[in-house]
């Protein structure tokens, strides 16, 4: 049996994963990186991206994720997600929506702050909807 | 003694306070389950990320240069203290309890020389605390979680906290909310926010790992920090939401026992002086008859 490592997946929310799983990938601030068992401790912030989870040398569940933190231990891997939505939910409809509210955030931002972060969720917004172009 | 119609009154309208009650226990029940769902959710993620944070600080304190939000500010002068409570009230002694834990707190700190600046989260805690300390309070959130708790007004709390400490406008911050334990019982709880307080077991260099930072340990603080204080708060929020509707539903349940009580008392009271009036009258025919 191939080694595994804990995976914990969770979203202010909720715990959204808590599994034993072979490998998975993770869109760190400098580069997407894998995790697999007996990785060097690691902490890194999120930008957008895929959370893909690998089981049997193949992507099990995949997860667009907005940002967060990644801490990466020999045996666990934790991923803290500021908002995760798994692949299945993850239509153009939806993408475009967020797009739209981005928008509008962005044109309602009182201060430079609001502004910079209305427009990183424009940014996330984006690419959600170019991921699911690609996707369907 | 009251005239049995003056009974029949009163009857009826403990009668109608019970309806009232025991209408309010199921409302009360209802959403404690719900806010008991989302409190224990978001238990995992504030977890994990005081964990987190725990490492993180284990390894970067007694070091220069460490955020001033982890590290403190060097003193002690000034405390905020953030007081949670509920908007409304009925819910039996719970904002009674956190405003009387603040006091002793606010005294405490008084007593020691320190100033003291409060923010109060909830209405009820703005009404008490304002009779006494009106000058002590800086800022109020009096409409905020009406029907759920939104992490938005977390954030709108985490970063005007933020904003005054990164403004030199206190040194450490202290939470008072009610941690949810179960629907009869609520812990006040006191937890110290700013400086993040390191977990004991994370001091202890052997146990802590040490990592690879991807971009810097620095900025990972950096947004690490102002994160988990909102999480933080939103959290006590959330547990305090869950507790209010505990402590609401353990009141309004022996207010409507208390009625029926009362219900039963005054229907025996009722029973008697009617009995009492009828054998009156009998006794007054009787002894009329008897005169002729």
């Amino acid at each position: 049996m191939a080694d595994t490592l804990k995976l914990e997946l969770v979203s202010p929310e909720r715990l959204l994963l808590s599994a034993q799983v072979e490998m998975v990938l993770v869109p760190g601030a400098e580069g997407v990186f894998g995790v697999l068992p007996r990785h060097a401790p690691t902490l890194s912030t999120l930008r957008p991206g895929f959370v893909d989870v690998y089981q049997g040398s193949a992507v099990k569940e995949r997860f667009f994720v907005t940002g967060g933190f990644a801490e990466v231990t020999p045996s666990t891997c934790t991923v803290l997600v500021d908002e995760a939505i798994p692949q299945a939910a993850l239509t153009a409809a939806f993408a475009a929506e967020r797009v739209a509210w981005a928008k509008s955030q962005i044109e309602q931002a009182a201060g430079d702050d609001d502004r910079r972060k209305a427009q990183d969720a424009l940014g996330a917004a984006e690419m959600m909807a170019e991921a699911s172009a690609g996707l369907h | 003694m009251p005239s049995l119609k003056d009974l029949r009154v009163r009857i009826s309208s403990v009668q109608s306070t019970k309806k009232i009650t025991s209408a309010m226990k199921m409302v009360a029940a209802s959403k404690l389950r719900r806010a008991q769902d989302a409190a224990e959710a978001a238990r995992p993620y504030a977890e994990r990320m005081e964990r987190m944070l725990g490492n993180l600080a284990g390894g970067s304190t007694g070091r220069s240069g460490a955020p001033a939000m982890l590290a403190g500010t060097g003193k002690e002068d000034t405390h905020l203290v953030v007081v949670m409570t509920a908007n409304r009230g009925l819910c039996g002694g719970f904002n009674s309890n956190i405003i009387r834990a603040s006091r002793v707190l606010i005294r405490e700190l008084l007593a020691k020389g320190k100033a003291v600046k409060i923010l109060c989260v909830g209405r009820k805690g703005l009404e008490s605390l304002r009779r006494d300390y009106k000058d002590l309070i800086v800022n109020s959130y009096t409409d905020f979680g009406r029907k759920v708790v939104i992490f938005r007004e977390a954030n709108t709390v985490a970063s005007m906290v933020t904003e005054m400490f990164t403004g030199g406008q206190f040194d450490v911050a202290t939470m008072v909310y009610a941690r949810f334990k179960t629907a009869m019982t609520q812990v006040v709880t006191r937890q110290q926010i700013i400086p993040f307080p390191i977990p004991a077991a994370a001091e202890s260099s052997d146990s802590t790992t040490v990592y690879d930072y991807e971009p810097s340990d620095k900025e990972i603080l950096g947004e690490l920090l102002p994160r988990n204080l909102a999480i933080q708060t939103f959290r006590a929020m959330l547990e305090n939401a869950a507790s209010e509707q505990g402590a609401k539903m353990t009141a309004m349940d022996s207010a409507t026992r208390n009625a029926g009580d009362m219900i039963n008392a005054l229907t025996m009271k009722y029973n008697r002086s009617r009995q009492a009036m009828i054998t009156k009258e009998l006794i007054e025919i009787i002894s009329g008859a008897e005169a002729l």
